[in-house]
């Protein structure tokens, strides 16, 4: 399968299954997109009808481009066949490992964000937060669950997890301790909407996560109007200096200012490029999903307006690269020469079989998404995974096993998508939540043309 | 005449072998 796209001046061609990417011109995609489906005659006098007001396209530069075709396709590079199938439904067999956890130390917030997924931190149920012990128990459940795997994840998670930070930092130093004994390494991560940062926040994080996610939507007036405090005021003033100081203090260390876009702010890249203004270089910003009949709800007829909007973010940031000011956004960040196996890209986030989330209770979910839902409770961090059969049920849930996938160039970059937005728009784990695929593809699209773009490979054309 | 520009990238088929440690980090591409 084949995936060719013109964007940015650029005729693009991706081969799905070889992950190749090739950069063409108009005679060689027009041929490209021909080449399945007439014959070498057809081809040769249908190219020559259509460009028989440029001299230099003659029947002996059609069969140069033929051959072109046919030595990148004998090398595997283009109309590669999809030999990964059978990989797909070999899962079910494997072992299961853990590797990560969403530790959610506190089911309580002190913002009240309109769009909250998790109903402002309380996830349907009662505020808690999260005892040690229950926390202890849970980095012991991943330790003697993970196998041979080494490296090990865990995020601490809400609500907001600095309303019970003494927790976080005494299961930090409990990890630690427990690395060494175990051959472990553990990658501690926060999320936080940045409230209660303060100087030991800093200090803390600064040495012992990995990675921080920031919460800020952009725009003092876009932030404001969703993200308020308790007493209903706006918390970009707040929180805007505290995660500055952070990050300035961070010294180069992995974090995102992460923001979410609803139909309130279609025109998100704004809200990107404000971020950088406010002089944050690692970026995302995610599209709402939420019930349709929600005021915020993105619309159909948003859609060509984000599609514009990735596009214009893509452009942009090809040009602040080549001013030597780059920007990263977290959906561009395609690895082409390095990034995952086919294993990885099949299988996707591993939620309810090497992810797991826990809650103050020591609960255990399939992900952060499916806490307070009944349904998917999988058992707890003192008798591990009891529902086995969930358990096998995500296992199979992945790029083959659905059937909206079957014919998507893109599925080998989503692994079939969120399995939370899937059933959370469908009713089952195995169905696709549409909308966020039709960004997600235009994502791809624009990511794979920066990378066309940054190999300093010239438009086909004026954009 | 230079028609197709092929850039460098991982090889997916061959990931089948050489892939697969499951020790890459579970905001996938």
């Amino acid at each position: 399968m084949i995936h060719s796209y013109q964007l940015n001046g650029y005729n693009i061609v991706l081969d799905v299954y070889s992950g190749s990417v090739h950069a063409v011109d108009d005679l060689a995609y027009d041929v490209i997109n021909l080449y399945e489906t007439c014959s070498r005659e057809e081809i040769v006098s249908r190219m020559l009808a259509k460009y028989r007001d440029r001299p230099e396209v003659t029947a002996e530069e059609i069969g140069a481009v033929l051959e072109s075709v046919e030595d990148l396709k004998a090398r595997g590079k283009l109309f590669a066949p999809d030999k990964y199938e059978d990989l797909a439904f070999d899962f079910k067999n494997k072992n299961t490992v853990v590797k990560a956890l969403c530790l959610h130390v506190a089911h309580t917030c002190n913002l009240t964000c309109e769009y909250c997924f998790a109903s402002q931190g309380k996830y349907q149920g009662e505020r808690a937060l999260m005892r040690y012990e229950v926390g202890k128990q849970a980095l012991d459940f991943l330790i003697a669950n993970s196998g041979s795997r080494r490296n090990l994840e865990v995020d601490f998670f809400g609500g907001e997890p600095l309303m019970n930070w003494d927790v976080v930092k005494r299961l930090v130093a409990y990890g630690r301790e427990q690395e060494k004994v175990h051959n472990k390494r553990f990658r501690f991560t926060l999320t936080t909407n940045g409230m209660l940062i303060d100087d030991d926040v800093i200090d803390f994080a600064n040495r012992e996560m990995h990675n921080v996610v920031l919460s800020l939507d952009g725009r003092k007036e876009v932030h404001d109007r969703l993200r308020r405090t308790a007493g209903d005021k706006g918390s970009y003033d707040i929180i805007v200096p505290k995660f500055q100081k952070l990050v300035e203090a961070r010294g180069g260390k992995g974090y995102y200012v992460r923001g979410t876009f609803t139909h309130n702010n279609v025109d998100f890249t704004e809200d990107i490029l404000h971020m950088a203004d406010l002089g944050f270089t690692e970026l995302s910003m995610e599209p709402v999903v939420c019930a349709p009949g929600e005021p915020y709800a993105l619309t159909e007829e948003d859609k060509p307006k984000l599609y514009e909007q990735y596009e214009r973010l893509a452009v942009e940031m090809i040009r602040r690269r080549r001013e030597g000011r780059p920007i990263t956004f977290y959906h561009y960040m395609i690895d082409l020469k390095g990034g995952p196996c086919v294993y990885k890209r099949i299988t996707g986030c591993g939620s309810g079989t090497e992810y797991l989330a826990v809650t103050p209770w020591g609960e255990l979910y399939p992900c952060h998404q499916f806490v307070g839902d009944p349904k998917y409770s999988m058992g707890d961090v003192w008798q591990g995974v009891t529902n086995t059969a969930l358990r096998d049920e995500f296992k199979l849930c992945n790029a083959y096993a659905r059937p909206d996938c079957r014919d998507c160039w893109a599925r080998l970059y989503c692994s079939g998508g969120c399995a939370a937005n899937a059933y959370h728009a469908t009713g089952s784990i195995r169905g696709v939540y549409s909308y966020g695929c039709d960004l997600f593809r235009k994502r791809m699209e624009c990511a794979i043309m920066m990378e066309v773009a940054n190999a300093g490979i010239e438009p086909a054309h004026e954009a | 005449m230079e028609h197709i520009r092929t850039l460098e990238t991982r090889d997916l088929a061959g990931s089948v072998t050489t892939g697969g440690c499951g020790e890459c980090q579970t905001a996938v591409a």
